[in-house]
């Protein structure tokens, strides 16, 4: 005996509609958050009281939103880096190693130093810094384009062993050539190649005091800004997204695949440099082993959970800020990775419902 | 130096990568790219830590990491399989997961002593002159299990009719269906068998041959080689193995050349400069890199590769 | 049922069958009919619901209601295993073969014997004997990607008969073969018949029905027009109208016209397939404004990879001139801005980009130029406006210009591609198969935007399988075989039996 009624699952015909990608991306956090709470409970935790402190570490006063736009910053540099790479279907998963270069590349100016760091002014030396950040992370974004466009190497695979190769060679120098009295970090930076950031301000006014604010954020903005532009608004826009979505068919309407994979893996690389150079100028003020806490996997999340769009990067990038923050002092450490996994999961599932819809059917009376 | 140590920790070190790689040959012979395999090993290696150290016996702690690979793989398989999404981006959010919970749940157990599988002598064979001190004598009973493994992957693929399925399914699965073949049943399994594989060389790592948790230190990045070994071994278990010993040799290499004053006769630049052995420890991610390209040229002019299907989720009846 | 036919004699009956598949009926209470012994054809234009009724008979899908009855039982098929079971084999249009496994490995696949070890060489003999006794030649060890389209159809037969088939279904099986080949399956299928098996021959094309058939039922639009009537009582006149529902004038607007100079040359061009080996041999040939030449073949025989040095998509040697300037080896880019449209044979895969709108692959030869772009800006208002010029013009059937183009029927399909590439008013069009898969009104107006872009005296370079089409729509037809050019005539001249030895690389024209 059969029901009436029963659930089919078919094909979408036309278009879903507007808000379920939204829907689903937040309906995936939310989830995330209570798999997460159900964990902490088994290991012994309280949800309830830790995620009350979450909230509080990242939003309860001025300090602490400050602390969050400057967690967000990298992430948001380094999503939209990973979002245009991934529009072409490119798998950028070097975006930590492509930080590291770019920051290391950025420190040489004061480190070796490229210009007299006492008499240049200091717009001068942040601009060289800015030039040499962004630089360094295009050219450790060329080799896996290259090796990409010229020998079909699997590009995930070859970011991810570079990002470890990055770590490396960044440790040599810290340890050696630039380490400050033996210590396994470089010497404070001077002023001069440090990022403005508010609490340089106290003297107009004492609310700033102690706020670490700093110029980086800007450059993430406007970098949103433009490429939102780029692609909406450019042919490069448009040849990116038909690349990624039928590489024959671009290279049948005369697109030069080979030479996009490049230029596309470059200034993902670069976005990614920058977001280094704005860590160790605006942030730690030296370059030392870990200045990333992961921003590199954090940036491929924040990128596919703001569905590739720059402006929503701006949101997302902000909210793992938030994450980021509140979870510097909860054990155990391994949470943030827990939570950030299960909500990129739980999107990429919810993504069949973009795809599928669920409809009731009437059983027919004679079934074959 | 000597070359029977650097073989022999060959043998050992890369029993691991050779376990999690051939799993992955399998899951992706049939059909299905999964790069959850690090953190797949580290849930495993966890896992297997964990029990055995909570009840005392090995076997128990294998044959729970062996499952925690396998039911981490699952998801994967329900969410490729069923749902279709992206299989690049669902294996990554697994990785992810993986080592978020292999962190999570593996919390306050750096610095224990678990029991562990034990090593063995194999009676007669190790008395062979030269070849039974290296190959068959006190070795962890994971490696020699590694010896029959290879060989048996590779007749089950080429020989046998299950493996003639799978191959048929990873290369057409439109035939295999239209002849009666379980698409779907086919990828499941070898999901979940290519899951439960990378479960026991996390296993391997943390209760047999490097034992100990040292949280994301414990595979190091292993997962991500293994995935690479997949492709310059060509899909063929035998090749993997190769390449999986060959990796093992090289660590072992890398660590001794550190230590000697003299390297060669020469002055051993790595002794007296400390830090210049980051650049060694860059060999393993480069030389990975390398052996793709070698591997991507060689199916280029064998004209093999990759399987047809690889990636692509499968319908019945898509019409073109 | 209206049959008299008495029972026993009945192999297949399907009695009111009805498939739905999302927006459309494809089976719409169906009952067909195969008698013991005979061989029925299934007629109808694509996209009718042939093949999917026989995917039902062949347990591939299972209908929403209707019974199925196999020699007088009712059956319920769940998956092909089921189908095969009750001795129903099936030959599909797209082979269904693991191109990287032997011919063996292929027949004895999803079988249950041999149960686990897998001894080749015994069962290569079985292949072979199996093989001989129905009049076909095959390599057992032969691994498919090695073997010809012919030979591949042989394999995809052997799998049903050594299956213990009774019941044959052929999918389209005459698409790929020349007129010699399709003799020689003509007389196979005979051959089963006599020895007592039942066969559907599934087509659109009349001849063969006539040819072949004992008896035919057509399909339209889901129902069946003519429910088993035997071939003799019916004319092809009838059975086309029955196919389409209207009177058809087999006659198109081809209005005389003469060539004017050449557009298109090609010298001395040779090229590799993608397995390395020559795809094409030394091929000279031109193309003048104004003229359709028409480009008569077997797939497989090098018309791809023609197609393709044209349009930029594949090396070669040899100079490939379009208005004189020398466009081998070049970027497609090239090619484009001498005027050139390609209408490729893979639709999906390569002429669109099937997550994208209308608009978005209408503009994907024009978005680098005025005025969809200025400089590096694209202005997507003037894009949609272009885009729904094209959508009134072309009739292409989709609710918006930002309609994702995968959820458009085929023949809107090529109707975005043709809107594409003909709206700039191109001096040169590569047509590769561009009615295939359509239904009757889709092809008749497509190519009659093909005569009509002749009178504007573009130059048209037309690779079909179709000989008709060919026939109809050509001034001069040449044929290839094996990568060479073998013969080449104004259609007037030219004798279907001459092109089909052609083709088949038996004769060759002493040019």
């Amino acid at each position: 005996m059969s029901l009436p009624i029963h659930l089919q699952v078919e094909k979408r015909l036309d278009e879903p509609p507007r808000w379920l990608p939204v829907a689903t991306s937040v309906g995936a956090i939310v989830l995330a958050f209570l798999i997460s709470g159900v964990i902490l409970l088994l290991i012994g935790g309280d949800p309830v009281k830790t995620f009350q402190y979450f909230y509080n570490a990242a939003f309860g006063s001025w300090g602490a939103l400050s602390d969050v736009i400057v967690k967000a910053t990298p992430l948001l540099l380094i999503g939209l880096g990973c979002g245009i790479a991934f529009r072409m279907k490119l798998w950028n998963i070097g975006a930590e190693g492509q930080f590291y270069i770019g920051a290391f590349c950025a420190s040489l100016v004061p480190l070796v130093p490229l210009m007299n760091m006492e008499t240049t002014p200091r717009a001068v030396v942040l601009l060289v810094m800015v030039l040499f950040g962004m630089i360094g992370g295009a050219l450790y974004g060329f080799i896996p384009g290259f090796l990409k466009a010229k020998f079909n190497v699997s590009e995930i695979i070859s970011t991810l062993m570079l990002n470890y190769v990055a770590v490396y060679w960044n440790n040599y120098w810290i340890y050696s050539t630039f380490s400050d009295a033996g210590f396994q970090m470089t010497p404070m930076f001077p002023k001069s190649a440090w990022l403005p950031r508010l609490a340089d301000l106290t003297q107009q006014n004492r609310a700033f005091s102690g706020i670490t604010l700093h110029l980086g954020v800007v450059f993430g903005l406007v970098a949103a800004v433009i490429l939102t532009h780029v692609i909406n608004h450019s042919r490069w826009g448009y040849e990116i997204t038909l690349i990624g979505d039928n590489p024959k068919a671009a290279e049948y309407a005369g697109i030069d695949i080979k030479r996009n994979i490049i230029l596309v893996f470059m200034l993902s690389g670069a976005l990614a440099g920058l977001a280094g150079m704005s860590e160790v100028s605006g942030v730690v003020h030296r370059l030392q082993e870990r200045i990333s806490t992961n921003y590199g996997f954090s940036g491929v999340i924040v990128a596919w959970l703001a569905k590739l769009n720059p402006l929503a990067t701006i949101l997302v990038s902000f909210l793992f800020g938030a994450l980021i923050v509140a979870g510097r002092e909860i054990q155990p450490s391994g949470l943030y990775f827990l939570i950030q996994g299960t909500i990129l999961f739980l999107v990429i599932s919810s993504d069949v419902l973009l795809r599928y819809r669920i409809r009731f059917v009437r059983t027919s009376s004679e079934a074959a | 130096m000597n070359f029977e140590i650097i073989l022999r920790s060959g043998l050992s070190t890369g029993t691991i990568l050779i376990f999690a790689s051939i799993g992955e040959i399998l899951t992706e012979l049939s059909g299905i790219q999964n790069l959850g395999v690090e953190g797949m090993m580290l849930v495993g290696a966890m896992a297997a830590f964990k029990t055995s150290l909570a009840t005392g016996n090995p076997w128990i702690g294998l044959l729970v990491g062996i499952t925690a690979g396998g039911l981490l793989s699952l998801a994967h398989a329900v969410v490729t399989i069923h749902f279709q999404a992206d299989q690049v981006v669902s294996g990554l959010s697994l990785t992810f997961l993986g080592t978020g919970l292999a962190l999570v749940l593996g919390e306050g157990l750096t610095g224990q002593n678990a029991p562990l599988i034990p090593n063995f002598t194999i009676p007669l064979l190790s008395k062979i002159p030269w070849v039974g001190r290296v190959f068959f004598s006190d070795l962890n009973l994971l490696v020699y299990i590694g010896y029959l493994f290879i060989p048996l992957a590779w007749w089950y693929i080429n020989k046998t009719r299950p493996g003639l399925h799978l191959r048929a399914v990873g290369e057409k699965p439109a035939a295999a269906d239209s002849l009666g073949v379980n698409v779907y049943g086919t990828r499941y399994l070898y999901t979940f068998i290519g899951g439960c594989l990378a479960g026991l060389a996390g296993s391997s790592i943390s209760i047999a041959i490097s034992p100990g948790w040292y949280s994301s230190q414990t595979t190091s990045g292993q997962g991500w080689i293994a995935v690479a070994l997949v492709i310059f071994a060509q899909w063929n278990p035998l090749r993997a193995a190769l390449g999986g010993y060959l990796f093992g040799m090289l660590r072992r290499f890398m660590l001794d050349l550190q230590g000697p004053m003299l390297l060669f006769g020469a002055p051993n630049p790595f002794f007296y400069n400390h830090n210049l052995v980051f650049f060694l420890q860059m060999t393993p991610f480069l030389l990975t890199i390398i052996a793709l390209v070698w591997g991507s040229a060689a199916s280029r002019r064998q004209r093999i590769g990759a399987p047809a299907a690889l990636g692509v989720p499968y319908v019945r009846g898509e019409r073109d | 049922m209206e049959h008299n036919i008495p029972e026993n004699q009945i192999a297949v009956e399907m009695r009111d069958i009805v498939l739905h598949f999302p927006g459309v009926v494809a089976n719409d209470h169906v009952n067909f009919t195969l008698k013991r012994g005979e061989i029925h054809a299934l007629l109808g234009e694509n996209g009718a619901g042939k093949s999917t009724l026989m995917n039902i008979l062949a347990g591939l899908y299972k209908p929403d209601s209707g019974m199925i009855l196999i020699n007088g039982e009712p059956v319920s098929f769940n998956s092909p295993r089921d189908a095969i079971a009750k001795g129903i084999g099936m030959v599909h249009q797209h082979f269904m073969l693991v191109s990287t496994l032997t011919v063996t490995e292929n027949v004895l696949l999803g079988l249950n014997e041999p149960r686990f070890l897998m001894n080749l060489p015994e069962y290569d003999r079985k292949v072979a004997e199996i093989a001989e006794s129905f009049g076909m030649k095959v390599d057992p060890t032969a691994k498919i990607w090695q073997l010809s389209v012919g030979e591949q159809q042989r394999v995809e037969i052997l799998k049903a008969l050594y299956r213990g088939a009774q019941i044959l279904i052929l999918d389209e099986p005459t698409a790929v073969l020349a007129p010699q080949e399709i003799q020689d399956l003509m007389k196979t299928m005979r051959l089963m018949v006599s020895e007592g098996k039942s066969i559907v021959f599934i087509t659109h094309k009349l001849n063969e029905v006539m040819q072949v058939a004992d008896r035919v039922t057509v399909l339209r639009k889901g129902k069946v027009t003519a429910d088993g009537i035997s071939v003799q009582d019916v004319t092809k006149e009838k059975l086309a109208e029955l196919m389409v529902g209207r009177k058809v004038l087999f006659q198109l607007n081809k209005k005389p016209h003469t060539p004017g100079k050449v557009v298109l040359e090609l010298q001395h061009v040779s090229a590799l397939n993608n397995r390395g080996l020559p795809a094409l041999k030394d091929v000279s040939l031109q193309v003048r404004e104004g003229e359709i030449l028409g480009i008569a073949g077997i797939a497989g025989n090098g018309q791809s990879e023609l197609a393709e040095v044209i349009t930029g998509l594949r090396a070669c040697e040899g100079q490939v001139l379009i208005n004189g300037k020398n466009v081998a080896n070049q970027s497609p880019k090239t090619a484009i801005k001498q005027g050139t449209a390609h209408i490729p044979e893979d639709r999906t895969g390569v002429g669109t980009a099937p997550n994208l709108a209308i608009t978005s692959n209408l503009i994907m030869k024009t978005y680098d130029s005025p005025p969809i772009s200025e400089n590096w800006h694209i202005s997507y208002s003037a894009a949609q406006e272009f885009a729904a010029n094209l959508k009134q013009q072309y009739e292409i059937q989709a609710p918006s210009v930002n309609t994702q183009v995968n959820k458009l029927s085929g023949g809107n399909l090529q109707k975005v591609i043709l809107a594409r590439e003909i709206s700039s008013e191109p001096r040169l069009i590569i047509a590769v198969q561009p009615t295939r898969g359509l239904d009757v009104g889709a092809i008749e107006a497509i190519q009659n935007l093909l005569l009509e872009q002749r009178e504007h005296n573009a130059a048209i370079l037309l690779i079909s399988e179709e000989l008709d089409e060919l026939l109809e729509l050509s001034d001069r037809i040449a044929v290839i075989f094996e990568g060479e050019l073998v013969g080449e005539f104004n259609t007037e001249e030219a004798d279907l039996n001459t092109i089909g030895l052609m083709m088949t690389g038996a004769l060759r024209s002493q040019v």
